[in-house]
């Protein structure tokens, strides 16, 4: 059985596994519409999410299986003070795999280990979510038709935003990969990823205050909202939540093949003047995501098709 | 240092100098009913200036901590006044139940009952991070 907490437990052979599973689905969605039938994924969500768990439980039903759970830590016996591991045990005895997203960091950890079925961690605080990154990686794949030799911008809230910490871990180790770290002071990538991740494999990246600065040498921009419920003082969030607005004249300097990302939700940190724009590629993400899940579940239940 | 003062006991030498009060307080042994002696600021050829632990009873020693707390540690056993064993420390691979994580968005900062765990990320930098959030310990852990 195997769980999937990071993304880097993924091998890079494993990624490219799912990427050619994702892209099958693609081309061909009726040969895998029946091929979950009578297996069950409990979408555990602790903490509300709209995307994510509609994105688990449409891809669970594209595959013909069902779905339970719930959407919120008070709907279920967590407001009554059980802990992860016990409602997760219980669980394990009604699904075939878990998708489970929690506010507390490593929360997925706990549930792995009592679960008794797969456990894929939907998203943990500002800690990890692996299954966004899988959906970043088929968005630039599909675009770039690469992963090797790309300057990645990300830019925004670094410090709290699980999605950028999981992308540079698993793009990190593709040859020839540069960041370019665009984020206000208070937000910047914690240094335990600049540290054990990039130094030591001697990745060059740059800490930068300025978009525009960065903005020409981009292959990819991957921005991020300053996320309010990562914040203890709001006072903090209402100062910081503006720092970085993405709009067309921004992108004049840009490069005519760049990616522009965004995990979604934004509140207005991406002008919807730049939806028009043929390299904004944030709703493509949402359907990868789906495709990928798709191809992430039908490897976690080890389905042949 | 004369180890034969002990019949049945254990010696933690090489301890880093001004380390021993630590030791001390993390393996309790404040509780012990034996004789414990500590010397501290001991001359040593290897090391300049060491500690030095003894303890005047044959106990079960957690050597995971001691290697966390000092890595350079070595522990003797003595039975019937001679060294019957020695062991030299290294990092341990994984910490249970020592070191608490501080991160208070950790899974561990509201589950009680969980044991707190950290693994070995760097060895030449003797970094640990807690296995749920990742978190690194700090000095301010134990």
């Amino acid at each position: 059985m195997q769980n999937l907490m990071n993304v880097t437990d993924l091998s890079k052979a494993e990624i490219t596994e799912l990427i050619a599973t994702a892209e099958d689905i693609i081309a061909n969605p009726d040969k895998y519409a029946d091929c979950c039938r009578r297996k069950k994924l409990a979408t555990l969500f602790f903490e509300p999410s709209t995307r994510t768990r509609l994105s688990f439980e449409a891809a669970m039903l594209e595959l013909g299986g069902s779905v339970l759970g719930f959407s919120e830590a008070a709907s279920s016996s967590a407001a009554k003070g059980e802990s992860v591991a016990d409602t997760v045990r219980v669980v394990g005895c009604y699904a075939d795999i878990i998708a489970m997203r929690h506010p507390k960091e490593g929360a997925p950890v706990v549930a792995a280990r009592t679960a008794g079925v797969p456990v894929i961690n939907a998203g943990d605080g500002g800690h990890n979510h692996p299954t966004q990154t899988l959906a970043d990686l088929l968005t630039i794949w599909r675009e770039r038709h690469t992963f090797e030799n790309l300057t990645i911008g990300l830019c925004g809230d670094l410090k709290f935003g699980r999605t950028v910490h999981s992308l540079v871990q698993a793009m990190a180790r593709y040859h020839g990969v540069k960041f370019v770290f665009i984020s206000p002071e208070e937000l910047r990538m914690p240094r335990y990823i600049l540290t054990d991740t990039l130094e030591p494999a001697g990745i060059p990246y740059e800490e930068v205050r300025s978009m525009e600065e960065a903005m020409p040498k981009l292959d990819v921009l991957y921005m991020t909202r300053v996320q309010k419920e990562r914040f203890f003082n709001e006072a903090d969030y209402i100062r910081l939540k503006d720092t970085y607005i993405l709009t067309p004249d921004k992108l004049e300097t840009a490069k005519s093949d760049l990616v522009i990302m965004h995990p979604l939700p934004r509140v207005n940190e991406i002008s919807v003047a730049v939806d028009q724009d043929p390299r904004a590629h944030y709703f493509d993400q949402v359907k990868n995501g789906k495709y990928m899940r798709m191809a992430l579940i039908l490897k976690m239940l080890e389905v042949r098709v | 240092m004369n180890i034969g003062q002990i019949k049945d006991g254990i010696v933690l030498d090489h301890i880093t100098a001004g380390r021993s009060m630590e030791i001390y307080r993390v393996l309790k042994l404040d509780k012990l009913d034996c004789t414990v002696a500590m010397i501290q600021n001991a001359e040593s050829t290897k090391m300049g200036r060491k500690d030095i632990i003894k303890i005047s009873t044959l106990m079960d020693l957690n050597f995971d901590v001691l290697g966390y707390l000092d890595a350079g540690i070595t522990v003797n056993i003595i039975r019937d006044g001679k060294v019957a064993q020695r062991q030299r420390l290294a990092l341990p691979e994984r910490v249970v139940g020592v070191i608490k994580c501080k991160n208070p968005r950790c899974i561990t900062s509201v589950e009680q009952e969980l044991v707190h765990e950290f693994k070995l990320t760097d060895p030449a930098k003797k970094v640990y991070r807690c296995i749920y959030c990742e978190q690194a310990a700090s000095s301010s852990s134990l």
